[in-house]
């Protein structure tokens, strides 16, 4: 009587095949503010191919994306824009805070600016950087499929 | 079984039982319409196209429809919010509505010293951030009515010249992307890499660099500076010899771009328009050879000029530049002075870090510039650059203190943008894109 | 001083001329500040660069500057008028009706200052969100810093 598995059968958790299935198609939506979002483009494009990870499609609307990369300072008049555009989003989803004056208003510490994104939407991942170069920003995203591999961050 | 007399009524070959009969009919046709002729003809099935989009008559008050656009749209030119007032497809009234990237930069730059006003300035436009610090350090030195040397010009003319190329590269890109030629957004970038290697190696930084700084620049250039330009300068020929390939005689470029989106000289002129769109009208302005500035006058180049003002035109003018911007690049290449890449006055740039253990006089000058930072004489100066959005200008007063009383950046693109419910009247939404995407705004550059 | 700005000088006798490090100034009192632009515009300033302010606060007799930098592409000069508006409900006319390239800078100034433009097609805020109170470039609008640990407060002079 055979005590293993055969070779082609795989056994996993949902949860597991879930998480694998999420990271290996996120959707960025476009939310590409001022500077970073030059550098998240230049991620996108040839030279960093964020494709290799699935990742190159930014869909404009947000009903169609799962993963909002805030690039770029966020402007008082803009934070209920960015607050709307996240419940725009379907669950599950996540957030990279990229750059400085994503994560904690960068060097405009002054009335115009949210001095952190995370006054606004809850973030899963900050990227530092002014701007972070595609291969911080690539980490960033990296570093977030692991934590969703891993379980860390349940959605 | 169905009988003979039925099948012949209803005329239904039943399966099996007899040949089939395959008769052609005019079922299923219809009438194409009242009108037959040949022309409706033509117009239906689309030998001819005819434009009756544009309606020609009034249309009521309300059945006009305002659509929002932005602030987060695909069309990568940033927070950028239109209010369009539709008739059908076609745009009656728009306004730009903008301040959604606004950065309080102005009150920033009161709280900075001068020195460390190039890091707030070169965030206004990311895609040319050296112009803007060009423009606030020449300010600055006018202010002190110091003359930086010329190896120091040389340096500054260099990458500013490569930051036009780079600038224009994301402009043809975007450009490109917002009308459907999605690899050209791939060429654009792929190019502009090159040139971010090299600002890397020199700056420290791919963008926004901070290295113009007023007294001259950060850094000398890296030793090997030459192998890395003369290799753009090799690279660069080819690679716009695809973009034309692609787009210059593309029948689909030209439908979308001619003759759209267009401003007419005396337009640009009343509205401050500068830069490539102004160029695209017809008119030959620019501030390199009108005011040189910064040692360019030494360089030969020619200034690309459009004739239509319409988006097919601002894109030749880009392209153009691109050219003469290589021109300029290897020029000062070749001719590059020897000496001093920052002015040797103690009191306004830092002492070498090497001379700091060495001597007292640099720890202290070192001390005082960095925390306090060096006073500039009361005054007030307007100097401009040419960026590659238009003239880019740092009006600056102060009033004899470390940090400057008052520094306002004259935007290309906030102007440039005033101007778009003129290109874009009684056009379509499509054109919309193009448009704006040929005006390049960046939106740093607008809120500030 | 090229013979362009003499003929403005000669029409203007109330403007004060000075040379700020080698940049023609024109200092205009406030009533002749739309007769001045006009003149300008016809003898040969086709474009209107840039409209700005200064806030002064207590350091000048008159707390505002308005400051509008014009441009002669084909003289290629530049001149740049200066204005000056107390604290008291400040007001100066519009250079837009002239140079319809002025508008946004206007507003912009509004936006920022709180100087009326009048005549001014559309007087409203531009950068700042349309509920906001406060014109944030004036001296007596703070930075609204956040406090920060290891950093030294901000001064303001």
């Amino acid at each position: 009587m055979a005590t293993t598995a055969p070779g082609n059968l795989l056994m996993t958790t949902v949860e597991r095949a879930a998480n694998w299935a999420r990271t290996r198609s996120m959707f960025p939506a476009t939310f590409g503010l001022a500077c970073c979002a030059i550098e998240m483009m230049a991620t996108g494009a040839a030279h960093y191919d964020l494709a290799r990870f699935g990742m190159e499609v930014f869909r404009a609307s947000p009903r169609q994306a799962d993963l909002m990369i805030v690039a770029g300072r966020v402007s008082q008049k803009m934070a209920p824009v960015l607050r709307q555009v996240y419940d725009q989003m379907p669950d599950p989803k996540w957030v990279i805070s990229m750059g400085a004056c994503a994560s904690t208003g960068g060097m405009f510490n002054n009335y115009a600016l949210v001095q952190g994104v995370d006054q606004v939407v809850p973030v899963d991942i900050y990227v530092p950087g002014c701007p972070p170069g595609p291969q911080s920003l690539m980490h960033g995203i990296l570093t977030l499929h692991d934590k969703i591999m891993a379980g860390e961050i349940r959605v | 079984m169905v009988d003979e007399k039925t099948r012949e009524k209803l005329d239904i070959w039943v399966a099996g039982t007899e040949e089939p009969q395959f008769q052609p009919t005019d079922e299923g046709t219809q009438e194409f319409g009242l009108d037959e002729t040949d022309a409706r003809l033509d117009d239906q099935f689309g030998r001819v196209v005819s434009d009756d989009y544009v309606f020609d008559d009034e249309v009521a008050e309300d059945e006009r429809m305002v659509v929002n656009m932005g602030p987060q749209h695909p069309s990568t030119h940033g927070v950028l919010r239109l209010q369009l007032e539709l008739e059908g497809e076609v745009i009656r009234r728009t306004k730009p509505i903008i301040g959604y990237l606004h950065t309080g930069m102005e009150k920033t730059a009161e709280q900075l010293t001068f020195s460390q006003g190039p890091t707030n300035v070169t965030r206004m436009d990311y895609l040319a951030p050296l112009h803007g610090e060009l423009a606030f350090s020449l300010a600055v030195e006018r202010l002190l009515d110091i003359e930086v040397p010329p190896r120091a010009q040389a340096i500054r003319v260099l990458m500013t010249e490569l930051n036009r190329i780079s600038s224009h590269l994301v402009a043809l890109a975007t450009n490109g992307m917002d009308i459907g030629a999605l690899s050209m957004m791939i060429y654009g970038f792929r190019e502009r890499e090159s040139i971010l290697a090299f600002f890397e190696k020199t700056t420290g930084l791919r963008m926004n660099h901070n290295y113009i700084r007023p007294g001259g620049v950060a850094v000398d250039l890296p030793p090997g500076w030459k192998d890395d330009v003369a290799a753009i300068l090799e690279d660069m020929p080819r690679r716009l010899v695809q973009y034309d390939d692609l787009l210059k005689d593309n029948p689909i470029w030209l439908a979308r771009t001619e003759e759209v989106g267009v401003i007419s000289q005396e337009e640009a002129i009343a509205y401050s328009i500068t830069g490539p769109p102004l160029r695209a009208t017809g008119v030959d302005w620019d501030l390199r050879k009108a005011f040189p500035y910064s040692g360019i006058e030494q360089y030969e180049f020619e200034v690309p000029v459009g004739e239509n003002g319409d988006v097919y035109d601002r894109y030749r003018v880009r392209v153009d530049e691109i050219t003469e911007s290589l021109k300029i690049v290897e020029q000062v290449m070749d001719t590059m002075p020897k000496g001093d890449y920052r002015i040797g006055d103690a009191k306004i740039t830092p002492p070498p870090r090497a001379r700091i253990d060495e001597s007292m006089e640099a720890l202290i000058h070192h001390f005082k510039l960095f925390t306090e930072g060096f006073k500039v004489p009361e005054g007030e100066t307007y100097m401009a650059v040419e960026s590659p959005r238009g003239e880019m200008g740092c009006y600056l007063a102060s009033d004899g203190q470390a940090r400057p009383y008052r520094m306002h950046t004259r935007a290309p693109s906030f102007y440039n943008l005033q101007a778009l419910p003129i290109a874009m009247a009684d056009s379509l939404v499509a054109d919309t894109v193009a448009t704006i995407a040929s005006m390049d705004p960046v939106m740093g550059d607008v809120d500030r | 001083m090229s013979p362009v700005l003499e003929q403005l000088a000669e029409s203007f006798e109330s403007v004060t001329w000075e040379l700020s490090h080698g940049q023609d100034v024109a200092r205009v009192p406030r009533e002749d500040w739309e007769a001045f632009g006009r003149t300008a515009k016809e003898a040969g300033f086709e474009v209107c660069s840039d409209v700005t302010a200064v806030d002064w606060m207590r350091q000048r007799p008159e707390r505002f500057e308005v400051v509008a930098c014009l441009l002669s592409m084909s003289h290629k000069l530049r001149l740049r008028m200066i204005t000056t508006v107390g604290r008291e409900e400040p007001s100066v006319p519009s250079l837009t009706p002239i140079w319809p390239g002025a508008g946004y800078a206007e507003r912009e100034v509004w936006d920022m200052f709180g100087i009326r433009f009048e005549g001014h097609p559309d007087l409203t805020r531009i950068l700042m969100p349309d509920d906001w109170e406060g014109h944030p470039l004036r001296k007596d609008f703070g930075v609204g810093s956040v406090p920060v640990q290891f950093k030294a407060s901000h001064q303001v002079n």
